[in-house]
């Protein structure tokens, strides 16, 4: 990049990837600093998973009899909707409030300002998992808290905040995005929904570690498909705002 | 020595249309070093499209735009580290205090030193005092305030400024007067609008008006006998 004019009194730092990831955590840390004091994110989803949970157990206490049967099911199901509720706050709240420009001013990648959303949005649905988990087990006396039923959890989710956050991204400017992103995420959340269900199922039914793999196979191919499109089209969301 | 200044803000018969009308219709101007062109315009004259172009936020439909020797439409990200733009919105985040937002930013730049420069800052805008507290809590005039600070944070080439007289009082408008003359000495290029002749006046070397789609430059009588 040619030099503008004369010497910069105010020296930027060197470029790469630790200048790279250093601008990604600038946005993520941001993004967390603000919802520490807000609360407005992590305190409806959790809110509304633990609700659901509730619901759920109300819903099936008298009819079902073995409730592992029905808890991989509840778990994504609050999961999916949970996350639908906060992840349209990511650029919301920029888009309101007019700071996205200011974003968008800086000199980031498009791709560094979609990751620190995602992370921050990550960070936002562990702890949300972190309560679920608990509650599930104190509600339905069944334990999830198992090696594997963790690792797809939070493989799912990954691949879950990579969709949510690039579509609450290209939702943001139009004025219905409370309701149209869920509209347009549920359907694309559908191979994460019943791979997250199946792998659940397998552990809980002690079917053995063989079929779990295959399931988690599944799950990380979207993660990294997710990711690559999300890469792909990051540049071009923002081209006009 | 003398060597033809290359102008630091190149604008080339950029038009802009919003659906059927035509926002802007042709205008091209420069701005040189160390120079300060006001713009002038009625509401929804195309004030802040215009603005918005040179700060590489939007596309024209037409013409070109450039910074330096650099043109707009194929420039990559790291160009907006040469543009510093005060907005309509005051780009701050309310949660967060005066010196986190600016802290924020500079971690966007990339700032060597931020520490020393955000104090600078602070106490050049006279907001010290209120550094730690969130922007929520500031009046318009002190979000104005930090807003400036957070366009010239990074000590851009290239400074562009929607209204930076909005909101601010007396000594705020000094302050202002006062930044834009620093700005000037040190070969800043610096495009502003607003909707006070006065202050239009006081800041720039040459002023224009938005009309109809077509820059009109206004003459400043008392500029010319300075010279
Ligand atoms: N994104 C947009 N979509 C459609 N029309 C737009 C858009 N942005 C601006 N316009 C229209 O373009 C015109 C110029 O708007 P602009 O904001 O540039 O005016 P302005 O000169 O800055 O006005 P003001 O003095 O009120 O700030 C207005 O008629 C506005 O309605
Ligand atoms: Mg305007």
């Amino acid at each position: 990049m040619a030099e503008l004019s004369g010497a910069e009194r105010v020296r930027s730092r060197e470029g790469g990837v630790a200048a790279y990831l250093r601008r990604v955590w600038a946005v993520a840390e941001k993004d967390v600093r603000a919802e520490m004091r807000s609360k407005e994110v992590v305190g409806t989803m959790a809110a509304f998973a633990l609700l659901a949970a509730v619901v759920f157990g109300l819903a099936f206490d008298l009819r079902v009899p073995r409730p592992e049967l029905v808890v991989p099911g509840i778990l994504w199901v609050i999961v999916l909707f949970a996350g639908v509720l906060g992840l349209h706050r990511s650029f919301g709240s920029e888009v309101e409030r007019g700071t996205l420009a200011g974003l968008l001013l800086a000199p980031v990648e498009r791709s560094a300002i979609f990751l620190g959303k995602a992370a921050a949005n990550l960070l936002y649905f562990l702890i949300v998992e972190a309560l679920l988990l608990p509650a599930l087990l104190i509600l339905f006396d069944v334990n999830l808290i198992e090696p594997f039923i963790l690792l797809g959890l939070f493989l799912g989710t990954v691949g879950y905040v990579g969709v949510g956050t690039l579509f609450a991204a290209l939702t943001s400017r139009n004025r219905a995005k409370e309701t149209l992103l869920p509209v347009v995420l549920l359907p694309v959340l559908a191979p994460l929904f019943i791979s997250g269900v199946g792998l659940t199922s397998v552990i809980l039914d002690n079917r053995g570690t063989a079929e779990v793999w295959p399931w988690v196979g599944i799950i990380g191919l979207y993660d990294a498909l997710v990711f690559a499109i999300a890469f792909l089209l990051v540049d071009v969301i923002w081209e006009q705002i | 020595m003398t060597q033809p200044i290359e102008p630091l803000i190149r604008c080339e018969h950029v038009e802009k249309r919003f659906g059927h009308k035509r926002i802007l219709r042709d205008v091209s101007f420069t701005v040189a070093e160390g120079e300060v062109l006001s713009l002038l315009g009625a509401n929804g004259s195309g004030k802040t499209t215009l603005l918005r172009i040179i700060s590489a936020l939007v596309r024209p439909d037409k013409g070109e735009v450039w910074l330096g020797p650099v043109p707009l439409s194929s420039a990559a990200d790291g160009i907006r580290r040469y543009i510093g733009v005060v907005a309509h919105a005051p780009l701050l985040y309310d949660r967060l205090s005066g010196i986190e937002n600016l802290d924020f930013y500079a971690r966007l730049y990339d700032l060597a030193e931020p520490q020393k420069r955000i104090e600078k800052l602070l106490r050049t805008m006279d907001l010290w005092q209120w550094r730690d507290d969130a922007v929520r809590t500031y009046s318009r005039g002190m979000s104005q305030r930090l807003a400036i600070a957070r366009a010239v944070l990074h000590d851009p080439p290239v400074v562009i400024l929607d209204e930076p007289d909005t909101g601010l009082d007396l000594q705020g408008i000094q302050l202002l007067n006062e930044l834009l003359a620093q700005l000037r000495s040190r070969g800043r290029a610096v495009f502003t609008t607003t909707h006070n002749l006065e202050h239009a006046k006081n800041w720039s070397d040459r002023v224009f008006e938005l009309r109809s789609g077509h820059l009109h430059q206004i003459e400043l009588p008392d500029r010319i006998e300075h010279r």
